[in-house]
């Protein structure tokens, strides 16, 4: 039993019994909580299909493929490893694609390699910035994401220098 | 948005024709769409929990005072939403869930807080500087120990599963803090 195993069920518990502490009507409250969240979640599926279908049309018909093809000759020259740039170009669009990714990468090369390592530590230090962008703008209607992607890549190009070096470092 | 989701369609459509195999568009329409409908069945369930247990926090003001504490933080972070304190809470209910990894409880707490932070906002369809460096936060990932890469890494037979960890904690840093500072930069210069 470790820690990460206990946060569940004290975190439920405490919120239950400091409910019951306080006098609060438990039961109706949680029920009432709960009918929002169940519309929130409904409200956000049309978002969720609408990237799915782009995002799985974009990778399984080639057009990433091609795109790293083309991007090959340049990251090559600035010594950026070509077996990580199908992960990098996947990680920000798809979770299960990147996942798919990953796991070929793992095949190839072996967990204990430089590469290896790299994609593990990348993979653990990203998120899915156009799934989770659209997901949280969608599910309140904005449109106008303004400078939020932007950032976001830039955050996952400096999440990805640093993985490259910080295992060149570590290990 | 809607010129990067066209993009991506149409650069789909394109590259299935050029590589001889339309039925991709089929098979994507079939096979792959179906995960939209897991994923919301996931969610719909944690979601639904993990806001209603909230509810029950709400009313008993705890939330209020965990994020009084906070305020600092949050009012550096937040500027527009710091007086908004069922927004605050959801913020930062949404960051903790993150930090532990728990990735479904962290998008039930995630819309709540961008539907509190939606109510004060002016212009319905332009994200306020809140959202933006909320989003900016969350997608830098900030997940504390990635259970799952250690997990992937040991089916895949590594001899140290987990001597990724300490790398991937300094890496996460590094990488949530250019996240901040540029979304602080594109913030000040009003873009």
């Amino acid at each position: 039993m470790n820690i990460s195993d206990m946060i569940m069920p004290l975190l439920i518990g405490l919120i239950l019994f400091y409910g019951v502490y306080k006098g609060v009507d438990v039961y109706s409250a949680f029920v009432e909580g709960a009918m929002d969240g169940t519309k929130s979640a409904l409200k956000i599926f049309p978002y969720i299909l609408a990237i799915i279908f782009a995002i799985n049309l974009f990778i399984l018909s080639g057009a990433e493929d091609f795109i790293a093809g083309i991007l090959k000759p340049v990251t090559s020259f600035i010594g950026f490893p070509a077996e990580l740039l199908s992960l990098v170009l996947v990680k920000p669009l798809s979770g299960g694609g990147s996942l798919g990714t990953f796991q070929t990468v793992l095949d190839t090369y072996g967990p204990d390699s430089y590469i290896g390592r790299c994609a593990s530590v990348i993979m653990g230090s990203s998120e899915t910035i156009f799934y989770s962008c659209a997901v949280y703008f969608g599910s309140v209607g904005i449109s106008d994401y303004r400078y939020t992607i932007r950032a976001g890549l830039l955050s996952h190009a400096a999440t990805v220098t640093a993985a490259l070096i910080v295992c060149r470092l570590v290990f | 948005m809607n010129k990067l989701w066209l993009g991506l369609i149409f650069l789909g459509l394109l590259f299935s024709f050029i590589n001889k195999s339309p039925q991709t568009v089929t098979n994507v329409l079939f096979f792959e769409i179906e995960k939209s409908v897991d994923l919301i069945l996931n969610l719909i369930s944690i979601m639904a929990f993990w806001t209603g247990l909230m509810r029950v926090a709400e009313k008993t003001n705890i939330l209020n005072k965990l994020s009084s504490a906070l305020k600092p933080f949050v009012g550096y972070l937040f500027e527009d939403v710091q007086n908004n304190l069922k927004a605050v809470n959801a913020i930062l209910l949404t960051l903790a869930a993150n930090l532990m990894g728990i990735g479904n409880s962290a998008t039930a707490f995630g819309i709540k807080a961008m539907e509190e932070m939606q109510k004060a906002n002016l212009n319905k369809k332009r994200a306020t500087n809140a959202m933006c460096m909320f989003l900016i936060i969350n997608v830098s990932s900030i997940q504390l120990i990635p259970l799952n890469i250690i997990k992937l890494r040991a089916d895949s037979g590594s001899s140290a599963p987990s001597e990724i960890m300490v790398p991937t904690l300094i890496v996460t840093i590094f990488s949530t803090m250019v996240a901040i500072i540029s979304g602080k930069y594109f913030e000040r210069k009003g873009s």
